[in-house]
C-alpha cells in the first residue's frame, strides 16, 4: 500500500529516489525531443555538424595561422578548433535547451505532476545525438588529416561528456528555474553563451595568455576540463591536470548550486509559469 | 476501513499584485520594485480550511461556481502546486486529468503520442502496451495511427486523448471537465466509460459544470463556495443547494420606468409581471401574472391583446403564448390580473427569459424585453436522454381575466 502526504514544502531533498522511479518518463521526454528536433527539415541530422564545421572554417581562415604561430600549436589548427567545438556544442546546446525547457513545457507542468528535473535533464540528453554525429565526424577528420593519435585516450571521452554535461545541467537547471519567473533569461542567454565562448579555451589553447588572471579564468572555466580530456587524443598532447582540477571545482559547484536552486523553487513553477 | 484520501485543513494562498498588469515578472520590474512600496500586494485565499475524506471506491462530485476553488483543489490533490496550509494523506496512486491530451505533440504520430501521453499521465510502458489495442479501438483513429497528430481534426485529437486517459489504472482518478469533448456520440461513449470506471471500485473525484453528468456519475458531492466547503453529502442534496443558490433570476418585475422601453406607443403599458418562483422542474406547472396600467387618460379602446414569449439561453423563442390565437375577447382594465398558465413546462434544464408584449388600438403598445427569468433545474423526464430536445410543442394553455 502506498501512502504519502501532500503538504507545504519544508524539508529539502535532491529527489533522486523519485527521479529513479520515473526513468521511463525521462526516456520518453528525451525520445520526443530527439524525434521532434529535425522534423520538417531537409538536412536533418546534418545540421548537427554543419554549425561546428562552419565555425571551424571561419576561425581557421581568419585566425588559424595567427593562433598557431603564437601558441606554437603542433596540430593543424582546424583539428584543434573542431575538437574544441565538439565539447563546446555539447555544453552550449545543452545549456540553451535546458534553460528554455521549463518554459517550453509550461503547459505540461501546469497540468500533471512528475519530478520536474526530468525536463531539463531530458533537454540535455536530447543533444547527445548531435554530439554523437559530431564525434563520428571528428574521428573521420583525425584519420583524414593523418595526424598522430593516442587512440587509448578516447577512453577519456566519457569523462569529457560527463563534465560538460554536469556543467551545462548545473547552469541549465538554475537558468530554467529563473526563466520561469523572469523571462529575461530567454534574451540574455544567446548573448551569455556567445560571451562564454570567448572566455573558454575552445578556439585557442590556454597557453595563449601570459596574464595570470586571464589564465585563472580559462582554467576555472567549466568546460576547460572536458576540453583537456578530448584533446588528449592528439599525439603529443599532455593533459594539464591543474586545469582539469580547477575546472572540475567550478563544474561541481555549478551543478550543486543549480540543483539546489531548482529543487528549492520547483514547487511553485505551476503557479508562476 | 481507512479513507483513501484525507484532506485536512487545506488552504492555498496567492498573492495578487495590483498595479502592473503583466503576465510575468521581468528582472527590471523586480529591480525597480525594490524602491517602490510593496503595499500593492493583496493576499487571496483560493482555498480556506478545506476538510473532507474520500473512501475507497467512492465517487465524489466537486461542484461550485467559477472561482469557488475547484481547480485549485484539484491542482493541490494532483501535486501540481503545494498547499499553503494543511495536508493531504493519500493511500493510492493519483492520476489527474485536468486536461485531455497533455503532452501531445503535433509532430509526433498518433501511435507515438499514445506512448508520450500515457507516460506523462503516469502509465508504465508495459501498461500502455497491454492496453494499446483497446486505446486505439476506443479512439477510433486506427487508420491514422502513423499520421502526425497535426493532420488530425481537433475531434480526432480529443478522442485519442480521452482514449489514453480512459485506460489509466491508478487507484484514484481526478477528472476535470474532460467530458466536454467530441460529438454527441463520443460524449455518450465517454460517459459510459466514466460510469464503468466509477463502478469498477476505483475512487473518482469529478469536477464539472455539467450537473447531469455529475449526478449520474457520483454518489456523493462536495459544494465549494469562495474557497470553503459549503456542503458535503449525498449528491442530490448538494446539487439542490447549488441549484437554489445559483439562480440569478427575477420572478417579479415592477415597471416604473416604462418610458425607457423603446418599443410601443405606451398609451397603455405593462405595469408588473410575476412568475412566482425561479426554479422549476421540467414537468412543473407554470403561471405568469401580468398587470397593466394606463398612461393616457383618453385610452378607451377596450380590446387588447397580450403575448408571452419564453426564450432559452441562446435567444431561441421556445414558446409563444398569445391571446391573438384564442377566441376570447380581452379588455383593458387596470384593476385586472391577466394570467397565462401551462400545465407542464416541458422544458429542459437551463436558463430561460420571458418577454411580454401588449397590443391596443391595433397598435403595439409595449414590449417588456426579458426582464423576468427562471431556471429549469434537474428533473426526471429528459435528463440525459437526449440533450438536443429543448422543448415539446405545447398545444393548449388556459387564459383567464379576473
Amino acid at each position: 500500500m502506498i501512502e504519502y502526504e501532500i503538504k507545504p514544502q519544508n524539508k529539502f531533498s535532491f529527489g533522486f529516489k523519485e527521479l529513479a522511479r520515473y526513468y521511463e518518463l525521462l526516456y520518453y521526454f528525451t525520445w520526443r525531443d530527439v524525434k521532434v528536433k529535425y522534423k520538417q527539415t531537409v538536412l536533418g541530422l546534418l545540421w548537427a555538424v554543419l554549425q561546428p564545421i562552419f565555425m571551424t572554417l571561419v576561425f581557421t581562415f581568419f585566425l588559424g595561422a595567427a593562433i598557431s604561430q603564437q601558441t606554437k600549436l603542433e596540430i593543424p589548427y582546424s583539428l584543434f578548433a573542431f575538437s574544441g567545438l565538439l565539447i563546446w556544442t555539447l555544453f552550449s546546446a545543452g545549456l540553451s535547451n535546458a534553460s528554455n525547457s521549463m518554459v517550453n513545457n509550461a503547459n505540461i507542468i501546469k497540468k500533471i505532476y512528475f519530478p520536474r528535473l526530468i525536463i531539463p535533464i531530458s533537454a540535455i540528453l536530447a543533444t547527445f545525438i548531435d554530439f554523437a554525429v559530431t564525434l563520428v565526424l571528428f574521428v573521420i577528420l583525425l584519420l583524414a588529416y593523418q595526424v598522430e593519435v593516442q587512440w587509448i585516450n578516447f577512453l577519456l571521452m566519457p569523462l569529457a561528456i560527463l563534465f560538460a554535461t554536469l556543467a551545462s545541467l548545473g547552469l541549465g537547471m538554475f537558468l530554467a528555474a529563473v526563466n520561469v519567473k523572469y523571462r529575461d533569461v530567454r534574451y540574455i542567454l544567446p548573448f551569455f553563451i556567445q560571451g562564454l565562448l570567448f572566455l573558454s579555451p575552445v578556439m585557442f589553447p590556454i597557453s595563449i595568455t601570459k596574464n595570470v588572471w586571464a589564465l585563472k579564468v580559462l582554467q576555472f572555466n567549466p568546460v576547460a576540463g572536458s576540453l583537456e580530456f578530448v584533446r588528449a587524443v592528439f599525439g603529443s598532447y599532455i593533459i594539464d591536470w591543474q586545469t582539469v582540477f580547477y575546472s572540475s571545482i567550478t563544474t561541481v559547484i555549478l551543478f550543486l548550486f543549480g540543483l539546489f536552486y531548482f529543487r528549492k523553487t520547483e514547487a511553485y513553477f505551476a503557479d508562476l509559469a | 476501513m481507512k479513507p483513501i484520501l484525507e484532506i485536512q485543513n487545506v488552504g492555498k494562498k496567492y498573492l495578487i499584485k495590483h498595479e502592473e498588469q503583466q503576465p510575468y515578472l521581468s528582472l527590471r520590474d523586480s529591480v525597480t520594485g525594490i524602491f517602490k512600496s510593496k503595499s500593492s500586494k493583496e493576499e487571496f485565499w483560493a482555498l480556506k480550511d478545506v476538510n473532507f475524506t474520500v473512501n475507497p471506491g467512492e465517487s465524489l462530485g466537486i461542484i461550485g461556481k467559477n472561482g469557488a476553488g475547484k481547480s485549485t483543489l484539484l491542482k493541490i490533490l494532483s501535486r501540481i502546486t503545494p498547499p499553503t496550509t494543511g495536508k493531504i494523506i493519500s493511500r493510492g496512486r493519483i492520476a489527474s486529468l485536468l486536461e485531455v491530451g497533455t503532452g501531445f505533440h503535433p509532430e509526433l504520430s498518433g501511435r507515438e503520442n499514445i506512448f508520450m501521453n500515457g507516460s506523462i499521465l503516469g502509465m508504465r510502458k508495459a501498461e500502455i502496451l497491454k492496453n494499446f489495442d483497446a486505446i486505439v479501438d476506443f479512439s477510433g483513429v486506427e487508420k491514422f495511427l502513423d499520421t502526425p497528430l497535426k493532420h488530425y481534426s481537433s475531434g480526432m485529437q480529443l478522442r485519442l486523448a480521452f482514449a489514453v486517459a480512459a485506460f489509466l489504472e491508478n487507484e484514484i482518478l481526478i477528472i476535470d471537465e474532460v467530458l466536454a469533448v467530441g460529438d454527441a456520440e463520443f460524449q455518450k461513449k465517454c460517459m459510459g466509460k466514466m460510469g464503468e470506471v466509477a463502478s469498477s471500485g476505483r475512487t473518482v473525484l469529478f469536477v464539472s459544470h455539467n450537473m447531469a453528468a455529475v449526478k449520474s456519475l457520483c454518489e456523493n458531492g462536495l459544494l465549494l463556495e469562495n474557497g470553503e466547503v459549503k456542503l458535503e453529502g449525498k449528491i442530490n442534496e448538494v446539487l439542490d443547494l447549488y441549484n437554489s443558490d445559483n439562480i440569478e433570476s427575477n420572478t417579479y418585475y415592477d415597471t416604473s420606468n416604462f418610458g425607457d422601453r423603446k418599443r410601443g406607443l405606451k398609451q397603455i403599458y405593462i405595469k408588473s409581471v410575476n412568475i412566482h418562483k425561479n426554479l422549476y422542474s421540467p414537468n412543473d406547472k407554470f403561471q405568469i401574472d401580468i398587470q397593466l396600467n394606463k398612461n393616457e387618460v383618453l385610452f378607451n379602446n377596450k380590446e387588447i391583446h397580450l403575448a408571452v414569449f419564453i426564450f432559452d439561453i441562446l435567444q431561441n423563442n421556445v414558446y409563444q403564448l398569445s391571446t391573438m390565437f384564442s377566441s376570447q375577447k380581452i379588455s383593458f382594465d387596470e384593476r385586472s390580473l391577466y394570467s397565462f398558465s401551462l400545465n407542464q413546462l416541458n422544458l429542459t434544464k437551463g436558463h430561460y427569459t420571458i418577454g411580454v408584449w401588449l397590443q391596443g388600438n391595433n397598435l403595439e403598445q409595449d414590449y417588456l424585453d426579458q426582464s423576468v427569468s427562471f431556471e429549469i433545474g434537474e428533473g426526471t423526464i429528459y435528463e440525459l436522454q437526449n440533450p438536443l430536445i429543448v422543448s415539446l410543442l405545447q398545444k393548449e394553455f388556459n387564459f383567464s381575466q379576473s
